[in-house]
């Protein structure tokens, strides 16, 4: 049997046993439930336009111009009830004279005054709130399935130790196909949830009637984001392996994880705070820790040129082929040192034999 | 069948920083036979074996199956119970026993084929849709039986395979491990449990403190580890034996009796005196025991 064949046999019970793990099942369905009500509760929210009961039949035609939910009532008393009521947003009086319970209705105001014409300079592609929620999204969208997938390579293979299953699996098949099966198992879920939620978040906006401006530049972005975050995430796939190996058991993660957790958590945070420094932000989407969320936020906001995320994509990718080097040789290096936690530098240092 | 020998380990040195726990370690192990490896605790079995399996490296020294440094390939035919036992917890019996055969390069159908078979060989076939935590120790211990058997490998080493056995699950073992060895399978096995290994090993592997005391066929090793003891039968006392020149009386018990030799004394002096005496119903030396054996080359 090839090493490859073996780790097909490993990805296969790996997606096997994630599939009939019911905290995976719950964090996967938790995670799409909330994405999907960030999309559709806003959307919800904002029930159609606003209804205004008038009185002043003069205010008719402008506000219908303003395409508002225009009911003409003669009464002004039954105008004030249905406002009270929470039937109607506003009321327009003869003179007119504007009635609203708390707010002053600006959709309504604006549409009975006369406004200056304004001209923009630089207007933005979209408007303020899509072009901070979109970046902020993806940033976390790649932060937490990142964590929480890392976690899970790390867990199942602390578990393997921990069972003493490894030393089984070792004598069998190379350390190699053992590892590689677990990665293109973890990253295969990963990246399908991932998709899943792009397809989602799509489908959603399209749904939600966001304008199309937001539409086409979230396109680009989230294709360019999958290749990014495959990427990304099988560099830190062998780490966690590794920090999984270095564990004896599931309560030594916790110590032992401690530097792959702050390698997605820095880059993150970097990615948040330093987005509207340009100069900043270019160099994390080079940054091969930080490239899967930076450049997709770059091409969703237009900032970068066509050949800007190859490039990046390539330094990412160099990245985690000389991850893997190192994470494969410290999780082979402690896999079967299973007297308490195992320190990099031992792990680093330990021959084995098995490829 | 013929006998050959099969795995041959060769000079084996290993440390662990800087305690030696393997020096010189060389035996051979042949198929078609069980072979028992007997040790203190902590005298380098399960590191031997750790080395013979590839799961860890030798300092120096050298392996070979069937005259080659082992393979990947090779591997693939060893069946191996390490010392601390684990499967999936959550998995059920069945598919573990099937997912290490096919490991072992077994397709789907064979797999499947003989984890059934072998199962109800171990008498867990009811047990076989259970994830294995739900197990009890002893059918836990079964199902890791089962995991090493899975593939009918060439090769058993099987690290304290009777350690956490009830009784009957021993005799079931013991019962599968012979049939594994008669149909050709080379089977090295570490216990210490002596009188297990006694009744169960064709050949010996004795190691303390990382040498290799004593290796041979058990008959040989008995023989040559034979003191100038022995046991006579007579009708009567047999009390008159306290005052034979050279002879030191270890058990009297009326008519039966036990004694040392001093070195150079004819043992066919004490029986021909025996039979002046009257008639002698048994004479014949006293071979040692496994444990006798065991005390006597870890010295």
């Amino acid at each position: 049997m090839t090493t490859l064949q073996a780790a097909r046999l490993v990805f296969g019970r790996e997606i096997r046993a994630k599939l009939r793990d019911k905290a995976f099942i719950f964090s996967t369905v938790s995670f799409l439930v909330v994405l999907i009500a960030s999309i559709a509760i806003p959307a919800m929210l904002n029930s159609g336009p606003t209804k205004v009961a008038v009185v002043d039949s003069a205010a008719v035609a402008p506000l219908r111009a303003a395409q508002l939910d225009v009911r003409e009532i003669a009464d002004p008393a039954a105008a004030e009830r249905l406002l009270r009521d929470g039937e109607v947003d506003a009321v327009v009086l003869p003179g007119p004279k504007v009635v609203a319970m708390e707010d002053a209705p600006s959709e309504v105001l604006n549409a009975l005054s006369t406004v200056p014409p304004v001209e923009l300079l630089d207007p933005p592609p979209f408007d303020e709130f899509i072009a901070i929620f979109v970046p902020l999204a993806l940033a976390m969208l790649c932060y937490i399935t990142s964590l929480l997938f890392g976690l899970q390579i790390a867990q199942s293979v602390v578990e393997e130790k921990q069972t003493r299953i490894v030393e089984i699996l070792v004598a069998t098949i190379p350390a190699r196909a053992l590892l590689a099966g677990k990665i293109a198992a973890m990253t295969t879920l990963a990246f399908a949830q991932i998709a899943l939620l792009s397809v989602i978040a799509l489908v959603g906006t399209t749904v939600a009637d966001l304008d199309a401006g937001v539409i086409s530049a979230l396109r680009p972005a989230l294709g360019w984001f999958l290749p990014f975050f495959i990427l990304g995430f099988v560099m830190l796939a062998t780490l966690w392996a590794a920090v999984g190996a270095l564990a004896a058991r599931q309560e030594d993660l916790g110590s032992t994880s401690g530097t792959v957790q702050m390698a997605v958590l820095i880059p993150f945070f970097a990615v948040l705070f330093l987005r509207d420094n340009s100069t900043a932000l270019t160099a994390l989407s080079y940054f091969p820790l930080s490239s899967p969320m930076a450049m997709p936020i770059r091409i969703f906001e237009n900032s970068a040129a066509a050949w800007e995320p190859f490039l990046a994509l390539a330094v990412l990718a160099l990245s985690a082929a000389g991850m893997l080097v190192i994470g494969a040789r410290i999780y082979h290096g402690s896999l079967l040192r299973t007297n308490g936690k195992t320190s990099f530098a031992t792990a680093w240092r330990t021959r084995v034999t098995t490829g | 069948m013929v006998m050959t020998t099969v795995l041959n380990v060769e000079a084996v040195n290993r440390s662990f920083g800087d305690r030696q726990v393997l020096k010189d370690v060389s035996f051979t192990v042949d198929s078609g036979r069980l072979t028992g490896f007997v040790g203190a605790n902590g005298a380098g079995k399960t590191t031997t074996m750790r080395i013979i399996l590839g799961v860890l490296a030798a300092d120096t020294g050298t392996v070979t199956w069937r005259g080659n440094p082992i393979s990947k390939n090779d591997r693939q035919l060893f069946g191996y119970m390490p010392e601390e036992r684990g499967l999936y917890p959550k998995m059920t019996v069945g598919e573990q026993v099937v997912y290490l055969g096919r490991l072992h390069g077994l397709s789907a159908a064979d797999a499947k084929r003989r984890t059934t078979a072998l199962l109800e060989r171990l008498e867990l076939a009811e047990r076989a849709g259970d994830p294995v935590e739900k197990l009890s120790l002893g059918n836990q211990q079964r199902a890791q039986i089962a995991a090493a058997l899975v593939h009918d490998p060439e090769l058993l080493v099987l690290d304290e395979p009777f350690s956490g056995l009830d009784p009957i699950a021993v005799e079931t073992v013991l019962a599968v491990l012979r049939e594994r060895a008669r149909t050709g399978a080379a089977v090295l096995f570490s216990s210490h449990q002596l009188e297990l290994v006694e009744r169960l090993c064709d050949d010996l592997v004795i190691i303390a403190d990382g040498t290799v005391r004593a290796a041979g066929s058990r008959a040989g090793l008995r023989e040559q580890h034979a003191l100038p003891r022995f046991r006579i039968e007579v009708d009567g006392d047999a009390g008159w034996l306290r005052d034979e020149p050279g002879v030191t009386l270890l058990e009297l018990d009326g008519a039966q009796a036990v004694f040392d030799l001093t070195a150079g004394a004819d043992e066919q002096a004490v029986l021909r005196a025996a039979l002046g005496r009257g008639p002698v119903r048994a004479f014949g030396p006293v071979r040692p025991s496994l444990a006798e054996i065991f005390r006597e080359v870890i010295q």
